[in-house]
């Protein structure tokens, strides 16, 4: 049962640390994290920027001070490098609001009757695009001045107000018109992550030699385009897409599924067969 | 075989030259309706930004919203704007009547600012030594103005809480004695503003005493006017150097400026 919810208490785990301690920074004064997801500072020190807030503030022709850009390039390092979009599963408040309205979908039987109007996994690219546009005609960073992200954390941390309104049209968006609509399809910043880590380290590995072809994998992945392995080859998830939320490993009853390094000798012994 | 492949990669090809149009188009159109909406929300006028905060325009593209800003003033004067509050969301503002900035010698808001909106060297001079230092008397958030219709001191009543609340008392605030003309015996001790040394911190709005305060903090482009280059102070010596670099012509042209100033004198219907 619980290795059936592993890395999911694992994420929830991550994703409420980390709130809380934005909150107690606010609160508290505890100087752990400050800020919030878009800047933030940890032990008063070390800088963090969301890169993709800085590269609108670029496209809208300014510049940041040093210590932003620092801190963006220490995030793209990590998630580019290492971690892959698990930003995405592991830190973004707003996969808890989708991961209920999905699961309320399958709860209620919504999800038999189809996954929603046909919406592009590309359109999230596009919607990069025009945020960097429009910041370039308007002179602000334009997805930050409507992001349901940033609204949601900033509201966790500084007080809603009217952002609730914004999380409930993501939550029903996702529930009712297009299963993993609003992150799956739409969301700019998991885009931009998407990007990023095409080439990063963590990886789920398929093995195909373990694959009873359940299928359970591919059921349960928010980002079922990036398994086209599953059952016919043994190797790593390739695509940045992924968001290395673990759902595939635990779901997996024949440990076909699980987290490895891209690359690592292991890989290449069960990829000849 | 070859013809074959052929047959096969047109319609690939076209579905792919279909997308990227059907993309562009949805990307347009969505750009427009954003664009839209961003150019309303720019024109907020009258928000007092925190000290040392870049023009409103530069302040609006640099600031993430993180808050930092907000996190480090003791007095929780400052607030972030959330979705509803006819703001820019997330951007850090002042409510001076409720909240006035307290001016703290350490500004400790502008000096937190990860992003560059807030600039520790726009509340900065330099010390004997060259050596740079904060003095947050050089704050600008904005201008105090008084209302001189609701502001008792100016119907001749007795009251100088503003005056006193001043941080830069005598400097950014001075009373003017003048004789009450109406009953022609009393003193009017009015209070008066100069933008000189006004930090627009807003205590004085805080301290009036008046239902909806008479004295109040405006943004410095909403607060004041600009005279033109061609009126001069002759009792400021220092204003005549500004005469230097225009230019000799006037370009302005009315029926009357047409006519020589003797003709004007002379024939006009004066
Ligand atoms: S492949 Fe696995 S880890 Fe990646 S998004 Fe899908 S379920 Fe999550
Ligand atoms: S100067 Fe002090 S009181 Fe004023 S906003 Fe900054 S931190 Fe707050
Ligand atoms: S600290 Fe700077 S970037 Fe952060 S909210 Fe304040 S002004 Fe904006």
């Amino acid at each position: 049962m619980f290795r059936e919810y592993k890395f999911m208490v694992l994420r929830r785990t991550s994703q409420i640390s980390i709130m809380l301690l934005f909150v107690s920074g606010n609160l508290l004064g505890w100087h752990v994290l400050r800020g919030n997801l878009s800047t933030s500072k940890v032990l008063d020190s070390v800088p963090l920027t969301d890169p993709f807030t800085l590269l609108q503030i670029f496209a809208a022709k300014h510049l940041v001070s040093g210590q932003a850009l620092a801190g963006a390039l220490i995030i793209v390092l990590f998630f580019g490098l290492i971690a892959g979009r698990s930003f995405c599963s592991w830190v973004c408040p707003l996969n808890m609001v989708t991961d209920l309205a999905n699961w309320l979908r399958k709860k209620t039987g919504l999800d038999a009757l189809g996954k929603g109007p046909v919406i592009s996994r590309k359109t999230r690219y596009w919607v990069i695009g025009t945020s960097l546009a429009v910041s370039l005609a308007t002179g602000v960073a334009a997805f930050e001045w409507i992001s349901p992200i940033s609204m949601l954390h900033r509201g966790i941390i500084f007080g809603m107000g009217m952002g609730w309104t914004m999380i409930l049209a993501v939550f029903l968006f996702d529930l009712f018109v297009k299963r993993d609509g609003f992150c799956g399809h739409l969301c700019p910043l998991g885009g931009f992550y998407a990007l990023i880590t095409r080439f990063s380290l963590v990886r789920v590995m398929h093995s195909k030699e373990k694959c009873t072809l359940c299928m359970n994998c591919l059921e349960i992945c928010p980002e079922q385009q990036v398994l086209p392995m599953v059952g016919k080859v043994s190797s790593a998830v390739a695509s940045g897409e992924c968001t290395n939320c673990g759902r595939c490993v635990e779901v997996c009853n024949e440990n076909a599924m699980k987290f490895g390094i891209r690359f690592s000798p292991e890989k290449n012994k069960t990829s000849i067969a | 075989m070859v013809s074959g492949d052929k047959e096969e990669k047109m319609p690939e090809r076209r579905k792919f030259l279909f997308d990227m149009v059907r993309g562009l188009g949805a990307a347009t159109v969505g750009g427009l309706a954003w664009t839209d909406m961003l150019d309303g929300k720019k024109t907020f006028a009258t928000i007092l930004r925190p000290p040392g905060a870049v023009v409103e325009q530069e302040f609006l593209a640099k600031c993430t919203k993180c808050g930092l800003c907000v996190e480090a003033c003791p007095y929780k004067a400052l607030l972030l704007a959330k979705p509803g509050d006819e703001r820019p969301v997330g951007t850090p503002y002042f409510q001076m009547r409720e909240n006035p900035c307290r001016m703290c010698r350490d500004i400790p808001c502008a000096v937190s600012c990860p992003t560059g909106a807030l600039l520790p060297s726009l509340v900065s001079d330099s010390d004997e030594q060259g050596k740079s230092r904060l003095d947050v008397n050089l704050t600008k958030i904005g201008l105090a103005l008084i209302d001189r219709e609701t502001c008792i001191a100016y119907w001749g009543i007795q009251c100088d809480a503003c005056y006193r609340a001043c941080p830069l008392i005598d400097k950014a605030v001075t009373v003017e004695y003048t004789k009450n003309e109406r009953t022609g015996k009393h003193a009017m001790l009015a209070p008066v503003v100069h933008s000189d040394h006004c930090t627009g911190c807003g205590i004085c709005e805080h301290a009036c005493v008046t239902k909806k305060a008479s004295i109040f903090v405006l943004p410095r482009e909403l607060a004041m006017g600009e005279s033109s280059d061609r009126y001069i102070r002759g009792w400021d010596d220092a204003d005549e150097e500004r005469m230097q670099g225009l230019p000799e012509e006037t370009t302005t042209r009315t029926p009357r400026s047409e006519k020589s100033p003797l003709d004007y004198l002379n024939k006009g219907d004066l």
